[in-house]
């Protein structure tokens, strides 16, 4: 197992730049996640540690040795595709023991492999089956037990969840993560699904546009987003915003909207923009009499444990996680305020968050 | 009046309707095919007689005939003869000749099966290697490539046959087995390198990219992993190639005469005493009809799934 590092990647096609000048460190035993709306580039990111695309510019480490130009075949690598890519011609002994036939083992070391992999994942009794006949589930554990048999340097996994049902995802995701622990191996993975994301990931780097924007643990991730894209990307629902039409002065702590003075983290950053955002999670805000931005009450999802309140405002609709017991009516006026002091507020021109109390 | 039929089952009358007009052109494509067969094992009378026979006394004649060459002799000199050693021979004794030789029909049968598998095996292998490359890579100018490769089939070959003869003088090639086998190479690369490439296009590039990453180069990958599942489509183009090579007339008669002559201008030229020997050309005909009956039947199997080959996406 090792540590993969990526510098100053980067990958065109024809005009179009999938990936821009990407860096980034994924350690060794960590479970990293690229996470990103279709199109933004992780996949293309994947695919060139694969070595199934060269890259433009950039170098790509893996271990000590630089592997950007390698060919595929000659990366210590394993990768799950989405679709499996199990090869339908073979039975799931064959599938999984395609890949040592290559590297020359005995036909002894062969057969203890497969057996063992089999074993961890619970496949060991369809090893004659053929892929056809097997559940999508199945497919998925054969897939990573091809992976599994060569003992690569790392893994690494292209939605490999994406097209099972949602029950099974999730119990995939659990099987995912303890095999992870078992095995202990460098993991990349791909998605565009966060919760799987937050739930296997020990960090996230999230993509978009072809740029890595943030890589780090899910709960700075989710909670300290540096970018307004990353706020609203990640969680369910995302970051609220308020245009605030002011600049922002160093070590400012007050903020006036509608004539209402809102306390704000000490700020350590200056914006001269006037179209600067004010973001806060919906779990932060909560619903008051006085003292808050003045809205009506839109719309009102329960969440069982929570309930999603929609206030319509000035400044947009704002989402506010409520307890189950605030009782609201549609139509009915209210006041939305800051519960804490976890607000950020993002630069209107570069879309950044400023640097603050709470974003250090 | 059944009603409980699903929508897409067809209805009771039109599975019928089908069935019937299957039949009917079935029996119409079979009439000639079993006058044939029939007119190999009549005698030489029973073959040409007025109104045909559609019942007679079955005689091998006609495939004695096929693979000999006998003379005729006088009646004293077949008495003279010491008995027959076998059943064909007493057969041709019996209409006052003797067996002088084999006929050369066994050497040119075997040389439509070296220039037809011949050729087959090359267009296939050829053109799935071309098929990969289009259904995969880049390839500058890719749309007029193929157009041009298709264009090659818009007239009919007979009419390079000119420049072909020619050229195939000069080089050496004619009346070559080699010469033959690249000729019907040519003709048939177009239609493999488009029949194959629909179905590589049908292949998810993730399979090689597995293997790839799985420490097999794309050459490995190809053969271990993409031709397999090709297989359908290889299957396919195969039974065309092979219809084709094992039929062609035209060249044949241009370009062979001894050495690397195949069965179709051969067996026209049978010629009996007092006409043409019928019985033995629809022998020759028969035994010419199997190999390409038997590998079609081998590879039927494939064919039918080549047909729907695509229609629903797995």
């Amino acid at each position: 197992m090792s540590q993969i590092k990526i510098a100053n990647l980067q990958k065109s096609f024809g005009d179009f730049t999938a990936v821009k000048n990407s860096n980034l460190t994924i350690n060794d035993k960590e479970f990293f996640v690229l996470l990103g709306p279709s199109g933004c580039g992780k996949t293309t990111t994947l695919r060139m540690i694969a070595g199934l695309e060269l890259p433009t510019s950039g170098e790509i480490y893996l271990g000590e040795e630089e592997v950007g130009m390698l060919r595929a075949s000659e990366r210590d690598i394993a990768f799950v595709f989405q679709l499996f890519a199990l090869y339908p011609h073979m039975n799931v002994k064959n599938n999984l023991s395609f890949p040592l036939k290559m590297q020359g083992f005995s036909r002894s070391e062969i057969k203890t492999r497969v057996e063992e992999a089999a074993k961890l994942l619970r496949i060991d009794h369809i090893l004659n089956s053929s892929i056809s006949s097997l559940s999508g589930g199945d497919r998925q554990r054969v897939a990573l037990g091809r992976a599994l048999v060569r003992r690569p340097k790392a893994f690494l996994m292209d939605e490999p969840l994406g097209t099972l049902d949602a029950e099974f995802r999730e119990l995939m995701c659990l099987e995912l993560k303890k095999l992870h622990i078992d095995i202990g191996a460098t993991t990349v993975y791909v998605t565009h699904d966060q919760l799987e994301a937050m739930s296997l990931a020990d960090r996230i780097a999230v993509m978009d546009g072809g740029e890595i924007l943030q890589a780090d643990e899910p709960a700075v991730i989710y909670n300290k987003p540096v970018t307004k894209f990353v706020a609203s990307f990640i969680g369910s629902p995302g970051m609220n915003f308020i245009n605030i039409d002011q600049g922002i002065s160093n070590e400012q702590s007050t903020l006036n909207i509608e004539g209402t003075n809102f306390n704000i983290p000490k700020q350590y950053e200056i914006s001269k923009s006037k179209k600067n955002s004010f973001g806060i999670r919906p779990e932060n805000l909560s619903l008051t009499n006085e003292g808050g931005l003045k809205g009506s009450v839109f719309g009102v999802e329960y969440l069982g444990s929570r309930k999603i309140v929609t206030v319509k405002t000035n400044f947009g609709e704002i989402k506010v996680k409520t307890n189950i017991s605030t009782s609201v009516k549609i139509n009915e006026n209210v006041q939305v305020k800051p519960s804490n002091n976890n607000i950020i507020i993002f630069d209107g021109e570069t879309d950044r968050s400023l640097k603050s109390e709470f974003m250090n | 009046m059944d009603t409980s039929r699903s929508y897409l089952e067809p209805s009771s009358f039109s599975k019928k309707l089908a069935a019937t007009i299957i039949i009917v052109y079935t029996v119409i494509t079979l009439i000639p095919i079993s006058w044939m067969v029939m007119t190999s094992f009549k005698n030489v009378n029973s073959a040409i007689s007025y109104p045909p026979e559609v019942f007679f006394e079955p005689s091998l004649e006609g495939y004695v005939n096929l693979f000999t060459n006998r003379s005729r002799q006088s009646q004293e000199y077949l008495d003279s003869l010491p008995p027959p050693e076998n059943w064909y021979e007493e057969l041709v004794r019996s209409r006052e000749m003797v067996i002088t030789g084999p006929s050369k029909f066994l050497g040119r049968y075997s040389n439509s099966m070296i220039i037809g598998f011949g050729s087959t095996f090359a267009s296939v292998f050829l053109g799935a290697l071309a098929a990969y490359a289009f259904s995969r890579f880049r390839v500058p100018l890719k749309d007029d490539l193929l157009f041009f490769i298709l264009s090659t089939r818009m007239f009919p070959p007979i009419a390079v046959a000119v420049p072909i003869f020619i050229m195939y003088r000069k080089l050496g090639l004619g009346d070559t087995h080699l010469g033959m086998i690249i000729l019907y190479t040519v003709v048939n690369l177009s239609l493999a390198v488009w029949l194959l490439k629909g179905f590589m296009d049908e292949i998810p590039k993730e399979y090689e990219e597995a293997a790839m990453i799985d420490g097999y180069s794309r050459l490995q990958a190809f053969f271990k992993v993409v031709l397999p599942q090709a297989m359908t489509g290889i299957a396919a183009t195969a039974i065309f190639c092979m219809i084709f090579s094992w039929n062609e007339y035209a060249f044949a008669v241009l370009l062979t005469q001894f050495n690397a002559q195949t069965a179709p201008p051969f067996i026209p030229t049978i010629i009996g005493e007092g006409g043409l020997d019928w019985p033995a050309i629809g022998a020759g005909t028969t035994l010419f009809l199997l190999p390409v009956m038997i590998f079609t039947i081998i590879l039927r199997k494939h064919l039918l799934r080549g047909i729907t080959f695509g229609a629903v996406r797995k």
